[in-house]
């Protein structure tokens, strides 16, 4: 039985926010987000029912990122530059900003496996699927992504307020 | 589900990505926004708190489709209109907003008649159209199910129209509360007979 689309929204919501925010930075993290759940609700009631609706929006995700960075790029800029800071505005008193500049600061290959795999739970042979290459490469994007944070991750966090 | 549960870097950043409930609350707000204007709410609810508890408000484009009183479980309400309607469903108060002032308008004793757009999809055959005759009691009074039926052209389906009063999908909206025994007795309600007999003294009065 399918459940109501808002059951969707209300568990995987965040999570798909965590895996936008580390993939295409925190300022395209709400359009990629909103992107991303407007088209899982066109495609909803055909999702098969057995289907892994994390797995689904994950890959919903990763393709409407890959979408925002191709129209960044056509701006001028690629994605592997993130903006050294995310905005304030609006953001008030709860942004991480030391995490979201190390984030940033990882190619995007690393940014989406870390995503995928430690946010996301999804395994390397279906990372692969997502980014291309083997899942052992797949295993070492995260690996080396996270390895790169650790720095960051065990430093208490600070929030600017 | 997340292999890295145990990974001290995977905790701490799954920590620390978390999004604020404002941020969701906002990004859910925006999605509502856009599923209505590409046509993709199917259906919008909301609740609203009355008298008689808080009411889940259900609604299509078309209009009204459900009206769900607590003991109904507003959870299992919807799960039912995902699978006998669409499972596109949100919470988006938006669509609601002439229901829940006219409703408000009742339950202050200033509105005796309901002008809303209504969806009838969820009742069939007879059914319906017993559904469809009940806004034709007037507010204050009321009919047995026996005329209930002699008026829909049916004098002998008094049980019938008594399951179409229990399976109303719009209460209160159309009033089977209205609808009561031949003796002056209540008879059932899908509310509970508190909230029937409620009804009736608020409209009585």
């Amino acid at each position: 039985m399918k459940l109501p689309f808002e059951q969707v929204v209300a568990v995987h919501g965040d999570t798909v926010l965590r895996v936008c925010r580390v993939v295409v930075g925190f300022d395209d993290a709400e359009d990629a987000w909103a992107e991303t759940f407007l088209s899982a609700l066109r495609a909803y009631p055909d999702l098969p029912e057995d289907a892994n609706v994390q797995a689904w929006l994950v890959t919903i995700a990763h393709r409407k990122a890959i979408d925002i960075t191709r129209l960044r790029r056509r701006q001028g800029g690629s994605i592997d530059d993130l903006p050294e800071r995310p905005s304030r505005l609006g953001v008030p008193g709860s942004t991480d900003y030391d995490l979201w500049d190390a984030v940033s600061a990882l190619p995007l290959k690393q940014r989406q496996a870390v995503a995928y795999h430690y946010l996301a739970g999804m395994p390397y042979a279906e990372i692969a699927g997502l980014i291309g290459g083997t899942p052992e490469a797949a295993r070492k994007a995260a690996s080396d992504g996270i390895k790169s944070l650790r720095g960051t991750l065990a430093s208490p966090s600070i929030k600017e307020t | 589900m997340f292999a890295s549960i145990d990974d001290p870097d995977g905790s701490s950043l799954l920590n620390r990505t978390q999004g604020s409930p404002e941020d969701l609350a906002h990004l859910h707000r925006r999605l509502a926004l856009a599923a209505q204007q590409e046509g993709l709410l199917d259906i919008a609810y909301r609740t609203l708190e009355t008298p008689v508890g808080v009411l889940l408000l259900a609604a299509t484009e078309k209009g009204l489709l459900r009206v769900a009183y607590e003991r109904e479980d507003h959870e299992a309400v919807l799960a039912g209109l995902a699978e006998k309607i669409s499972p596109r469903i949100l919470r988006a108060p938006a669509r609601l907003d002439r229901v829940a002032f006219e409703l408000d308008q009742y339950f202050a004793r200033s509105r005796t008649a309901f002008d809303l757009p209504l969806d009838f999809s969820l009742a069939h055959g007879f059914r319906r159209d017993v559904q469809q005759y009940l806004p034709a009691i007037p507010y204050g009074q009321t009919q047995s199910y026996a005329q209930v039926a002699e008026h829909v052209g049916n004098p002998q389906a008094m049980r019938a129209v008594g399951t179409a009063c229990a399976t109303n999908a719009l209460p209160i909206i159309v009033p089977c509360h209205r609808v009561i025994r031949a003796d002056g007795m209540p008879g059932g309600y899908v509310g509970g007979p508190e909230a029937k007999a409620f009804l009736l003294e608020l409209e009585a009065a």
